[in-house]
C-alpha cells in the first residue's frame, strides 16, 4: 500500500472515531439545558433521572472528544503538513477561534456542569450547563466554517504558491457553509433523538416502564419525529448547493456517468470505473434526478464525463464510495422517518410503544451514527482529489513517512480505537441496564437538584 | 542578538503566548498526570479520591495542550510540520497514552465493577506513557531534533526525570487537596520524587550548553554568566525551601499546605524560562527561526485580537473553575 493512502486511511480512522462524539454532545449538551430548565420549573422527579442517566452518558462522550480532538491538532502536522503550509493563513485562524471562543469553554464549565451542582447556586450550574451546550456548538460551527472552506474556498488570493486572506467575511460566509452546518447540527439532532429513544425503549423493554422512561422516550421520538422532514429538506438543499459548486461530487452521488436530460434516481447499482457504468443490474427511478436536481423531469444534469480529462485522466472522485454512502445516509434516513413517525403514532393512541415500536427504537439506537459517518464519506470523498477544491490537491499535502512507520501508528490507532468503541457501547448498556434495573445511583448532581429552589 | 529582526513583533507575541500556553500545560496536566502516574502507589481505597481531585480539571488542563501545539500549528506552520514530523512515533504514543487515560477515568467510574482494575491500570499506564513520551520529546528537541543513539538515550534519561518530575508535582497536588493517610503518603512519595526531578533538570542544564556551541554561548560569556546567575541561584534557593517545607509536611498543619505545590510550580517556571533563554528565538533549535517560521502577519493580526479578547476571559473562567472546587477533594464516583 502507498503511504498517501495509509495517510488517508489513517485521518479517516482518526476523523470518524472523533466525530462520533461531538455528533452526540452537540445535541446532548441542549438537551441536558432543557431537561435542566424543565426540572428548575417542575421540579418534576421523572426528569432528574433523565437527567442523572444522560449527563453520564454526556460525560461519557465528551471525554472522546476532547482526546481525539488533540490527536486531530496533531495530526494536521503530522501527516498533512502541506495542508498548513498552502493554506495555513487561513485554516489557522479559524482553528485558533474554535479553540479560543470553545473548547477552553466547554471544557472549564463540564467539570462545574458534572462535579459542581452542590458547590455553586442553582443559577450558576445552569449557567454552567448553558455554557457546555454553547461551547460545542461554537466549536462545531468554526470547524464547519474551515471544513466548508475547504469544499468551497473563496476570500483569497494565492501568493507563491500559498494563500492569503482578502476578505474574511467571505471565508466564514462561504457557499456552502450555511448548509452543511444547518445539515450537521441537525445530524446531531437526530443522532440524540434515536440513541435517547434507543436507550429508553431497551429500558422499557427490560420492563423499565416508570414516567422517567416514558417522559424520555416521548420527547426523542416526537422530536426525532419533527426533526427528520427537516432534515430532508436541508439535505435537499445542501445537494443542490453542492450541484452548483462541486458537480463532480453529485454526479458520483447520482452514479450519472453522462451528461444528459431524464437522469433516474439509480436505487441499485454497482458503478465501476473500468466500464463507467452501473453494472447490468439497475434499479432506476426514471427522471427522479433531474426532477430532484433541476426541478424538470428532463433537466440536464453534469456528468461524470465532464470531469476526465482529454487524456484520459480522471479528476472526478472514486465513484464506489460515494455513490453507496449516499444511498446509506438516505436508507438511514427513511428509515429514522418511517420509524419515529410509527412509534409517535404509537405513543399518541396508546401512550406504549409497543413490541414492534421498541423494537425498532433499540435498532435504530446507532442509526444516527451510521447517517452521520455515511454522510461524511460522502462529502470528503465527494471532494477528491481535492484536499482544498481547485486549491490543493490532496497527495502534495501528505508528509513523506515511511509505510512502515505509518503502518504501525494506523495499526496502534485501529486496536485502540477497536477496544474504545467496544468499551463505549458496553459501558452504554451497562448504564442503561443498571438504571433499568432501578438502582438509582447516587449522582454528583443530587444536591442542587433536589433543591431546585436553591 | 542583534541581527534579529525584532521590529517585525508579531511573531515574539505569538512564541511568547505558545510558551505561556506549553508552560501552564505542564504545570496543570503535570500534576494530573503525576496523580495518575502515583495511582500505582496507592492503595486501592484511595484511587477514588485520588481521581476525584483531578477530575473537575483534566479537561481544561489538558485544552492547554491543544493551546500550545494549535498556536505552534497555526503561528509556526513550518515548525509543527518539522518537529513532529522528527517526532512522529513518540507523539504518536504519547497521543495514545492520553486517549487511554482520558477514556479510562471515564470508564473506571461508569463500566462494571469487575472492570474496573483493568481501567485503574489503563488510568496509570496511559498517563506514565504520555508523561515518558513527552519528557523523551523534550530531551530530542534540546538536541535539535538529533535522533543518534546517545541522543535517543538523553531522551530516555529526561523522559524517567520528567515523568518523575510530573509525579512529583501530583504528590505536592495531593499533599495540598487530601487529608489522612493518603496524605502522608503523598508526602513520603514527593520527599522520594524530588531527587529525581533535580537529577533531570540537571542533565538538561548540563546536556544543552554541551550539545549546543551556541547554547554555551549564550550562558557561559561574559557578562552574561553574572546577568544569569541568577537563574540558577533562585532555583537553587527554592529547591531547598522545598526540601524544607517537606520535611515536615504534613504535620506541620495545614496552614503552609499550598507551599510546597507553590514552590514546585515556580520551578518549574524557572526550568522553563532557562530553556526558553537557550533557544529563543530560535523554534527548531539551530534551525528555524520564529519569523523564518511565521505565517502570514495579517493572519496572525487576525488571531491576536481574538487572543486578546478571549485569554482575559479563558484565565477568569478557568480560576474560577478552580476557585469553585477548592478545598480538600472526595471521590467524584457517579454510581
Amino acid at each position: 500500500m502507498d503511504a498517501l493512502l495509509l495517510a488517508r486511511i489513517q485521518f479517516a480512522a482518526n476523523i470518524s472515531f472523533h466525530i462520533l462524539f461531538p455528533t452526540i454532545t452537540i445535541a446532548l449538551g441542549w438537551f441536558l439545558l432543557s431537561l435542566k430548565l424543565r426540572i428548575n420549573s417542575s421540579g418534576d422527579v421523572a426528569w432528574m433521572d433523565s437527567y442523572r442517566f444522560l449527563v453520564k452518558l454526556f460525560a461519557l462522550s465528551f471525554g472522546r472528544g476532547v482526546v481525539s480532538g488533540i490527536t486531530m491538532s496533531f495530526q494536521f502536522g503530522t501527516n498533512w503538513p502541506g495542508f498548513m503550509e498552502t493554506v495555513g493563513n487561513i485554516a489557522g485562524p479559524l482553528l485558533a477561534y474554535e479553540v479560543m471562543t470553545a473548547f477552553f469553554l466547554e471544557a472549564a464549565f463540564l467539570g462545574i456542569m458534572l462535579f459542581g451542582a452542590d458547590r455553586v447556586s442553582n443559577r450558576v450550574h445552569t449557567l454552567a450547563t448553558f455554557l457546555v451546550a454553547f461551547g460545542t456548538t461554537m466549536s462545531a460551527f468554526w470547524i464547519l466554517v474551515l471544513n466548508s472552506w475547504m469544499h468551497t474556498p473563496q476570500g483569497f488570493e494565492m501568493i507563491d504558491g500559498v494563500a492569503h486572506a482578502t476578505d474574511w467575511w467571505a471565508i466564514i460566509f462561504n457557499p456552502s457553509m450555511p448548509y452543511r452546518l444547518v445539515h450537521m447540527l441537525l445530524a446531531s439532532g437526530l443522532t440524540v433523538c434515536f440513541l435517547v429513544a434507543g436507550l429508553s425503549a431497551l429500558r422499557w423493554w427490560w420492563g423499565d416502564r416508570g414516567p422517567a422512561v416514558m417522559k424520555a422516550m416521548k420527547s426523542a421520538v416526537y422530536m426525532g419525529a419533527a426533526l427528520i422532514p427537516l432534515q430532508i429538506l436541508a439535505g435537499d438543499l445542501h445537494g443542490l448547493n453542492t450541484l452548483e459548486h462541486q458537480p463532480a461530487k453529485v454526479a458520483a452521488m447520482e452514479g450519472n456517468w453522462e451528461t444528459r436530460g431524464n437522469v433516474p434516481v439509480v436505487v441499485f447499482g454497482l458503478p465501476s470505473e473500468e466500464s463507467r457504468d452501473n453494472g447490468a443490474f439497475t434499479i432506476e427511478i426514471p427522471n427522479a434526478a433531474s426532477l430532484i436536481l433541476t426541478k424538470k423531469t428532463d433537466g440536464v444534469v453534469p456528468g461524470l464525463n465532464d470531469f476526465v480529462a482529454e487524456d484520459g485522466t480522471v479528476e472526478h472522485p472514486p465513484v464506489a464510495p460515494v455513490f453507496w454512502g449516499f444511498r446509506v445516509m438516505v436508507g438511514t434516513g427513511m428509515a429514522m422517518l418511517f420509524v419515529s413517525w410509527f412509534v409517535s403514532y404509537r405513543l399518541i393512541r396508546t401512550g406504549q410503544p409497543g413490541t414492534i415500536g421498541a423494537g425498532m427504537l433499540v435498532v435504530m439506537t446507532l442509526s444516527g451514527w451510521v447517517a452521520t459517518l455515511a454522510g461524511w464519506y460522502v462529502t470528503e470523498i465527494g471532494r477528491q482529489p481535492w484536499l482544498v477544491t481547485g486549491v490543493l490537491p490532496t497527495g502534495a499535502a501528505a508528509a513523506e513517512h515511511p509505510v512502515p512507520i505509518l503502518g504501525l501508528s494506523l495499526a496502534m490507532y485501529l486496536t485502540i480505537y477497536a477496544v474504545l468503541l467496544m468499551a463505549y457501547l458496553g459501558a452504554l448498556l451497562h448504564l442503561t441496564r443498571k438504571a433499568a434495573a432501578g438502582k438509582s445511583p447516587s449522582s454528583p448532581i443530587d444536591g442542587a437538584i433536589a433543591v431546585p429552589a436553591e | 542578538m542583534a541581527d534579529f529582526p525584532y521590529h517585525d513583533w508579531l511573531p515574539v507575541v505569538f512564541v511568547a503566548l505558545m510558551g505561556i500556553s506549553i508552560l501552564v500545560y505542564v504545570v496543570l496536566d503535570g500534576f494530573d498526570l503525576g496523580v495518575g502516574i502515583l495511582t500505582a502507589a496507592a492503595p486501592e481505597a484511595d484511587r477514588d479520591v485520588m481521581v476525584g481531585s483531578i477530575g473537575p480539571f483534566w479537561d481544561a488542563n489538558e485544552t492547554w495542550l491543544v493551546m500550545a501545539v494549535g498556536l505552534l500549528l497555526v503561528a509556526f506552520p513550518e515548525a509543527h510540520g518539522r518537529i513532529l514530523t522528527a517526532l512522529y512515533l513518540p507523539a504518536t504514543l504519547m497521543l495514545i497514552g492520553l486517549i487511554l487515560r482520558g477514556v479510562a477515568f471515564e470508564f473506571r467510574a461508569k463500566a462494571p465493577v469487575s472492570r474496573k482494575a483493568i481501567w485503574d491500570r489503563a488510568f496509570f499506564a496511559g498517563s506514565l506513557i504520555a508523561a515518558l513520551t513527552q519528557g523523551y520529546m523534550l530531551g530530542i528537541y534540546v538536541l535539535g531534533l538529533d535522533q543518534s543513539f546517545g541522543s535517543v538515550l538523553f531522551g530516555l534519561l529526561t523522559g524517567v526525570c520528567l515523568a518523575a518530575g510530573y509525579a512529583f508535582i501530583g504528590a505536592v497536588w495531593l499533599l495540598a487537596k487530601t487529608e489522612g493517610s493518603l496524605q502522608w503518603d503523598a508526602a513520603s512519595w514527593a520527599r522520594k520524587l524530588i531527587w529525581f526531578a533535580a537529577i533531570g533538570m540537571v542533565a538538561i542544564s548540563i546536556a544543552s550548553p554541551l550539545a549546543s556551541p551556541e547554547v554555551f554561548a549564550r550562558w557561559f560569556s561574559f557578562p552574561e554568566i553574572i546577568l544569569l546567575a541568577p537563574i540558577p541561584l533562585v532555583t537553587l534557593a527554592v529547591f531547598v525551601g522545598l526540601l524544607l517545607a517537606l520535611r515536615e509536611a504534613p504535620a506541620a498543619g495545614e496552614r503552609w499546605i499550598w507551599l510546597p505545590f507553590t514552590l514546585t510550580s515556580a520551578i518549574f517556571v524557572l526550568g522553563f524560562v532557562g530553556l526558553a533563554y537557550s533557544f529563543f528565538p530560535y523554534v527548531v533549535p539551530g534551525e528555524l527561526t520564529i519569523w523564518d517560521a511565521a505565517a502570514s502577519r495579517s493572519s496572525l493580526m487576525i488571531i491576536l485580537v481574538g487572543a486578546g479578547i478571549t485569554l482575559p476571559m479563558i484565565a477568569a473562567y478557568s480560576i474560577y473553575a478552580y476557585v469553585v472546587f477548592r478545598g480538600k477533594a472526595t471521590a467524584l464516583s457517579y454510581e
